[in-house]
């Protein structure tokens, strides 16, 4: 297996040019357990560490943050959270520590599994993945990226140089189901981002479906209810009932499976009840705060 | 009840005095370990040394119409490829009954039997080659626990002409308990109120950190030396002998580093494939598992099904338990009949009944063989009558801790075995200790910022912020025995040297003993200090040149390898105070009256009356002596009758547990622990295995399963088989009593397995007191808490 150490960004695109069935490595966190259990034998190797630029992330003019691809969950906990509180808060749920500290949004989105944390909340703050390859950049939307179980929308002679994801504007939450209280495989997962400013609200599922989706059902549904009761001018409560049925309808947007980590029918209950729950969460923080700003 | 105490200030590692028993010296592997720098035997490593690596089957049941290994030896780098055809000896092998074939024979009975096995220049080729030897199965339908009940319809596990254990058609062993008039109608009628639950217990696994792993040297004289992580190096190497075709002599062992073992590396795995593929080819062999092999390559907890009936009187006295368990013995026997023996004999629970009815069974399935884990068989029958103890107090209308504390077992207690408890056994007062203990605070905390979320079912998971948590609280309480039982002749060998080295006495202890990190190196150096009155004790390597010192496991070796330490020391003070007697004259009566402390001989009035260094002078005195417990008896087979076990252990359980129901998410709050260890030899060390064994029963109460399917394993990896993090691992306060055992060394009682009993009925209790559903089979899964 050859190992292949570009030191730059162009010499990575161009490494990546001449060899397409390289596998990139960033943290590695996906790619050695793989080639430690003897799934993947590439041929080669292209590790992305030496490419500083991955590791940095910049707030753009529109105030999007342009997240490089290595940057590791724990930077962006310690860093970015109060810019993108989802991200952050399904960051703070990755594996452990160790995970943490090298596992990578690039490295989830270049994975793909439909378990991965970071997809969730990319989905509802509206992201973009900035991919780059010797013929030139693309700027992909989120909702275009995932196309089936750990396939992505990536050429083969692509990389993954960052991704942006506009700072938040309003409340944000995300939420996981795991048998155990950390270090756990999402079984279901949701993330739910408000958007006062386009009175728009968008949403995630993870871990429920061949790739992650949003539940654009349940976010029509909560916008009319929004919009058509006048909640978003006068920061009244939102009726239960209208959490609950946005709870259903998160759960019918998902397509979940029955495997060794829980039954479809579980999936679907618990991702109602996520979403009922970190709806109310956000929803009322938005009333808090608009109001500690009045 | 007469003094109890609990060992305080545990914080404090060094001890007054010398590091003797009851102090708590550091453990020499702790800080290595921490640091990443202790060798374990995946870290062996042999100039020259081939890899080795195991075909195993994908199937759980299938005839094997051919093998083909032409591919894979034909690769650059592969120097041997085996099946059971070059097996030079006996191609079978087991700890009870030898029915485990060394390399499949013209069948498989299990997901993951071995077929072939490679050795290579390379792990990377051997693996590759592996990947090229080519089998033609013919699969059949697995054999599981219901459909082993009925042989003439599914068939056999093992064919009527090649069954070795001492029962017939599908069953390993069974044992019935008949005790005072059984459950006769008679004895039903006695009973105000009769309380009947069916319980289910899933496959545990041991999951030790340190995949199994050692080396193979052959050596000059035709024989070979294996360097090994195990439990019983004399075992290990009985089984071996016979299948390598060489005397004992000509196979040493050498105990490796072992990460953890929790009775999965009581039964062999590679051990004799690393020797098979040495001899075969002269050159060093190491194989060590990963992960995922690893859940293939030793056994698990049996599975259990459970009926219960309990009878008791309307004021709330058991009247009578009827019992039928079968137990998933997987395909090959293992230590299925002992772990039989134990669910029979142990399974009413630590309660006086006059009246018992127990059938214990354990079936050949095609299933993975099950044998050996912490608690061995106790385990399976403690969380199904704890669980009958709250059924019965509910229907009582009674409070489960005074049920139980009012048909406590004690001293003097006759149990269903006819046996009479002769040591302290304080069921009662654990009872009353821990649920005397504080309550930790009402609820998760909510701060400025909000809650703190790691305090909350799912943890930093972030799926409640208090909705839908409710609190509740459960008890349990459990019977172990400890030491190898039913007439076995259990016995540890322990050499001690005391000798002068630099002008300083110093004593070197060498047993056979395997450490897996329960500490028993440090408990033999604190007994020779506080025996022979000297500061440096070396422990010698654990190898096959002494005699055995039996299996770690059964919660004997303080007790056991500890008393053989503890009589060899004796036995070099003896000889040392002949010396002087010889050479100073000194009376009977001054010799029976002498100590070694501190280097010195002193008297009854502490005066110095000779120096150690002075008596050894340049004649070291070494002696080697075999321990034995009190013998003990097989329980009739047709009665379960007899003095079966040679000491109890108790251990009780508070488990507090906030559940968020609506999502079927569990916390464990607080597991608060009461148990009597007869006496506390290194009090840090206790409570390490009381915390440790509590958290492998949580982690049996609501996560750990291998899940199997039509014989298949589905989850071989810990992504998908969890154990509990520290998140899942609540406070554990402890309460330590040390009552005394007459019988044991220092009235020592074992104390590794008690607390995995207790822990998981606990748990379960406390999350059917928050959600007031019934919970009959562990681990209890979100989908069970929602009803989904
Ligand atoms: C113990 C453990 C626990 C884990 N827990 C979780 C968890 O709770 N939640 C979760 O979501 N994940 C979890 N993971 C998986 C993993 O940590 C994440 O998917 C992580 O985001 C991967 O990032 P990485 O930088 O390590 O990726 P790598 O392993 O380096 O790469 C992952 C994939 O992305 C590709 N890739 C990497 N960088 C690029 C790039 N710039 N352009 C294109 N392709 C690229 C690689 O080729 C590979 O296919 C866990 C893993 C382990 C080992």
């Amino acid at each position: 297996m050859e190992f292949l150490r570009p030191a730059t960004w162009e010499e990575a695109l161009a490494v990546k040019a001449q060899h397409p069935s390289a596998v990139p490595i960033a943290g590695g966190t996906d790619v050695m357990v793989e080639l430690n259990f003897d799934r993947r034998r590439p041929d080669a190797l292209v590790d992305l560490n030496r490419i500083r630029e991955l590791h940095e992330w910049r707030i753009e003019d529109d105030d999007t943050v342009r997240l490089g691809a290595s940057v590791p969950y724990a930077r962006i906990i310690e860093a970015l959270h109060d810019r993108l509180p989802g991200l952050s808060l399904g960051a703070r749920t990755v594996g452990s520590p160790q995970i943490r500290n090298r596992g990578s949004v690039g490295g989830n989105l270049g994975g793909a599994s439909p378990a991965g944390d970071a997809h969730p909340p990319l989905l509802a703050s509206g992201a973009t993945v900035e991919a780059a390859s010797v013929r030139g950049t693309r700027l992909i939307p989120i909702d275009d990226f995932y196309l089936g179980v750990k396939r992505n929308a990536l050429e083969p002679d692509e990389l993954i140089r960052a991704v942006h994801i506009p700072s938040a504007t309003g409340p944000q939450q995300f939420a996981k189901i795991g048998t155990r209280n950390a270090m756990v495989i999402a079984v279901c997962s949701f993330a739910v981002a408000l958007h006062p400013h386009t009175r728009d609200v968008r949403t995630g599922i993870g871990s429920a479906a061949p790739t992650p989706r949003r539940a654009r059902e349940a976010e029509e549904f909560i916008r009319a209810e929004l919009d058509e009761s006048g909640l978003w001018t006068s920061g009244g409560e939102l009726p239960r009932a209208a959490a609950r049925r946005f709870g259903e309808l998160v759960a019918g947007a998902a397509a979940p499976i029955d495997d060794v980590r829980g039954s479809a029918a579980y999936r679907r209950h618990a991702l109602a009840v996520l979403a009922r729950r970190t709806l109310l969460w956000t929803w009322n923080d938005h009333r808090a705060t608009g109001r500690a700003a009045a | 009840m007469a003094g109890p105490t609990t060992p305080r200030n545990l914080s404090a590692v060094s001890a007054p005095g010398r590091d003797g028993i009851g102090a708590s010296p550091p453990r020499p592997d702790g800080i290595l370990k921490v640091k990443g720098d202790f060798a374990y035997a995946s870290d062996l490593w042999h100039e020259d040394m081939l890899w080795g690596t195991t075909l195993r089957s994908p199937h759980a049941r299938a005839r094997i119409r051919s093998v083909d290994v032409s591919a894979a030896l034909a690769l650059p780098g592969v120097y041997a490829v085996l099946t059971h055809e070059d097996i030079p000896g006996s191609k079978f092998y087991g700890l009870e009954i030898a029915d485990q074939p060394v390399l499949a024979i013209d069948e498989v009975r299990f997901h993951g039997e071995p077929i072939a096995i490679v050795a290579a220049d390379h792990p990377e080729t051997a693996r590759r080659a592996v990947a090229r030897i080519v089998v033609d199965y013919d699969v059949s339908p697995a054999i599981g626990p219901v459909e082993a009940l009925d042989p003439e319809r599914y068939g056999h596990v093992h064919a009527p002409a090649d069954y070795k254990a001492h029962a017939s058609g599908n069953i390993v062993h069974s044992q019935h308990v008949h005790h005072g008039d059984g459950d006769s109608a008679e004895v039903r009628a006695r009973a105000d109120v009769i309380v009947r639950g069916e319980y289910e217990v899933g496959m545990q696994d041991q999951a030790f950190l340190g995949p199994e792993s050692g080396l193979a040297v052959p050596a000059e004289d035709g024989g070979i030396d294996l360097y090994i992580a195990t439990q019983w190096l004399h075992v290990d190497r009985q089984q071996m002998c016979p299948v390598l075709a060489l005397p004992p002599e000509k196979v040493r062992l050498t105990l490796a580093g072992v990460g953890g073992a929790f009775g999965g590396r009581e039964d062999i795995s590679m051990q004799v494939h690393a020797c098979l593929l040495a001899q075969y080819t002269g050159k060093p062999v190491k194989i060590v598992y990963n992960r995922e092999e690893s859940f293939f390559g030793h056994v698990h907890r049996h599975p259990a099904t459970m009926v219960f009936e309990h009878g008791a009187t309307r004021d709330g006295r058991l009247v009578f338990v009827r019992a039928e368990i079968v137990l998933d013995g997987g395909a090959y026997a293992s230590s299925s009949p002992a772990v039989v023996g134990n669910a029979a004999s142990l399974g009413i629970g630590p309660y006086v009944i006059p009246n018992a009815s127990i059938d214990a069974t354990a079936v050949y399935t095609n299933n993975p063989p099950c044998g050996a884990m912490r608690g061995f068989g106790a385990v399976q029958m403690c969380f199904g009558y704890e669980s009958q103890m709250d059924r019965l107090a509910a229907e009582l209308g009674m409070d489960p801790v005074k049920l139980r504390r009012l048909n406590a077992m004690e001293q003097g207690s006759v149990l269903p075995t006819g046996q009479v408890v002769d040591a302290p056994a304080p069921v009662a007062e654990l009872l009353r200790r821990v649920e005397a203990m504080p309550l930790p605070a009402a609820a998760y905390r909510r701060t400025g910022d909000g809650v703190d979320l790691r305090e909350l079912p799912g943890g930093v998971s972030n799926s409640t912020h208090g909705e839908g948590v409710v609190r509740g609280i459960g008890y349990g309480v459990g019977i172990k025995n400890v030491g190898f039982s039913e007439g076995f002749d259990d016995y540890s060998t322990a050499r001690v040297r005391l000798e002068v080295i630099n002008g300083a006495p110093v004593a070197l202890v060498h047993t056979a003993m395997a450490e897996v990190g329960q500490g028993g190196v440090t408990v033999h150096a604190q007994i020779v200090r506080t025996e022979l009155g000297v500061d440096l004790v070396t422990i010698a390597p654990a190898d096959t040149r002494v005699g055995s010192a039996g299996s770690t496991s059964a919660s004997r070796q303080t007790y056991m390898t500890g008393g053989a330490v503890k009589s060899a020391a004796e036995a070099v003070r003896g000889t040392v105070l002949a010396r002087g007697r010889r050479r100073h004259g000194w009376t009977p009566d001054l010799v029976a009256g002498l100590r070694l402390v501190d280097g010195k001989v002193v008297d009854r009035a502490d005066a110095v009356v000779a120096d150690l260094v002075d008596l050894l002078g340049d004649e070291p005195v070494d002696e080697t002596v075999e321990f034995r417990h009190r013998p003990t008896q097989a329980f009739d087979r047709l009665t379960g009758q007899g003095f079966g076990h040679v000491q109890y252990t108790f251990c009780a359980h508070r488990a507090v547990v906030d559940v968020d129901v609506e999502l079927g998410l569990v916390k464990v709050v607080e597991l608060a622990a009461a148990q009597d260890v007869g006496k506390a030899m290194n009090p840090l060390a206790v409570l390490g295995q009381i915390h440790g064994g509590s958290t492998q029963g949580l982690g049996l109460a609501v996560m750990e399963e291998i899940v199997v399917a039509e014989g298949r394993v589905r989850n071989p990896s810990f992504t998908d088989y969890l154990i509990p993090t520290i998140l899942d691992t609540p406070p554990m306060p402890v309460d330590v009593l040390e009552l005394a055992d007459p019988h044991a060394p220092y009235g020592l009682r074992g104390a590794g397995e008690a607390p995995t009993l207790s822990a998981t009925p606990a748990i379960v209790a406390a999350i059917r007191a928050a959600t007031g559903l019934a919970l009959n089979r562990v681990p209890v899964r979100p989908e069970h808490l929602t009803g989904i």
